[in-house]
């Protein structure tokens, strides 16, 4: 049976992607992010999953406004690098697991959560900075991915409250697939940052740390979180973090938290990681 | 037809990204979302605005695009995401964009997130701000 054994979540900021890539990780700047990643690392090589299923956003690469899913799960066997502007990031191309996405669409649409069906997508860095994140830079990515996009792009996103139930019915699916997997669920993006207007560059660290102090332990709680509440006290582009409760909704009632890191800043963001182990 | 204003528009220095807005930014957008694509980037480069012709936008649109004003393009509909592919075109970074969309120089801007960012304080609502 496959198993998800824990969650991860962590920032997505393409500056992050453009240190690895250009060679910057030394750099003064760029040192203590780094540093901070190392653990979650070490414990990613440890764990060592068959599987990933990344919850991330599209940043107007793979879907422009033609069509707008709120809940994308990609299906494909590959899913290539986007350009998204400055010439595809020189990461290998993500390998899919297109049985068990298949296998979730089924069980997700019964369950009452209308998924998109993703067959053809180009994934852009709010996918690959976190594998970069957690993998480093290898020759082919050690694990097997499932994207799942969210729509934090046009106001609104969904809410947290429904994004911590389809968590939760992603547990269901997973763990009604036969195939002893080893499966970890990335929810990716956020902490509080505003990118756009004469209010960029707002950050709120004690709203950042109630939302990991809480994860663990009363998720419900920031589920009932209001977009007016996150765009006000946390930045226009903190409405991310609702795809953490994607992650957090998939792990079950008790988690443990083995890991945080928290950072300000990589460019307009506060990066922060953590790793919630089901129990 | 009109709506009541949303509880968000309140927030000072803030374009929500909403559904009327998308509306009205779709071309505008679909221009941007061109720029993802090196040979539409150097045909945009060899003469800007007859590029900007072949989308469908407000004149007002096209203007915003050719003087780079970014809050511009923000209140006409862009989407930061998508206007950040013309910053990216003129070989420009995102904390440059945001620095100009802030009125602060790229080193200003890089040295207030180096101190922990714009507090929230003060930035909550366009009544706190006095405007």
């Amino acid at each position: 049976m496959a198993k998800i054994i824990a969650g991860i979540g962590t920032s997505h900021t393409p500056a992050i992607g453009a240190a690895v890539d250009n060679g910057k990780t030394g750099e003064p700047y760029w040192v203590p992010l780094f540093k901070g990643y190392e653990p979650a690392k070490k414990w990613m090589a440890d764990a060592a999953p068959d599987v990933a299923i990344v919850v991330y956003n599209d940043h107007v690469n793979a879907f422009d406004f033609k069509i707008i899913p709120t809940f994308g799960l990609g299906c494909a066997a590959e899913f290539p690098i986007a350009d998204e502007g400055w010439g595809p990031r020189p990461v290998p191309p993500v390998i899919g697991h297109p049985e068990l996405a298949a296998h979730m669409v089924q069980s997700l649409v019964l369950d009452e959560f209308d998924m998109t069906i993703v067959n053809e997508m180009q994934l852009d860095h709010g996918l690959t900075v976190p594998l970069t994140l957690l993998y480093g830079t290898p020759q082919a990515w050690p694990v097997r991915v499932i994207p799942l996009s969210v729509n934090v792009v046009q106001y609104p996103a969904p809410t947290g409250h429904r994004c911590h139930m389809l968590g939760k019915a992603i547990k269901k699916a997973v763990e009604s697939w036969d195939e002893d997997l080893k499966v970890v669920i990335f929810g990716t993006g956020g902490m509080s940052h505003q990118i756009q207007g004469p209010r960029a560059g707002l950050i709120n660290k004690k709203f950042d740390t109630a939302f990991l102090d809480e994860l663990s332990s009363n998720p419900e709680h920031l589920a009932g979180i209001p977009p007016l509440e996150y765009l006000r006290e946390a930045g226009a582009e903190a409405i991310e973090l609702v795809m953490w409760l994607i992650m957090r909704g998939a792990l079950g009632d008790k988690v443990e938290e083995v890991y945080r890191f928290y950072h300000v800043p990589a460019s307009s963001t506060a990066v922060g990681n953590i790793i919630l182990e089901a129990r | 037809m009109s709506k009541q204003p949303e509880a968000y528009e309140d927030i000072p220095g803030t374009w929500v990204f909403d559904a009327q807005r998308a509306r009205k930014g779709y071309h505008l957008n679909a221009f941007f979302y061109s720029l993802m694509s090196h040979e539409n980037r150097e045909e945009f480069r060899a003469d800007e605005r007859k590029y900007l012709m072949k989308f469908p936008m407000t004149e007002a649109q096209r203007g915003a695009v050719l003087k780079r004003d970014w809050n511009k393009l923000l209140e006409l509909g862009g989407v930061s995401y998508a206007i950040v592919k013309l910053a990216f075109t003129d070989r420009k970074s995102y904390q440059f964009m945001a620095s100009q969309m802030c009125g602060v120089t790229e080193q200003q801007y890089v040295d207030m997130m180096m101190a922990g960012g714009r507090p929230v304080d003060g930035w909550r609502s366009k009544s706190e701000r006095g405007n």
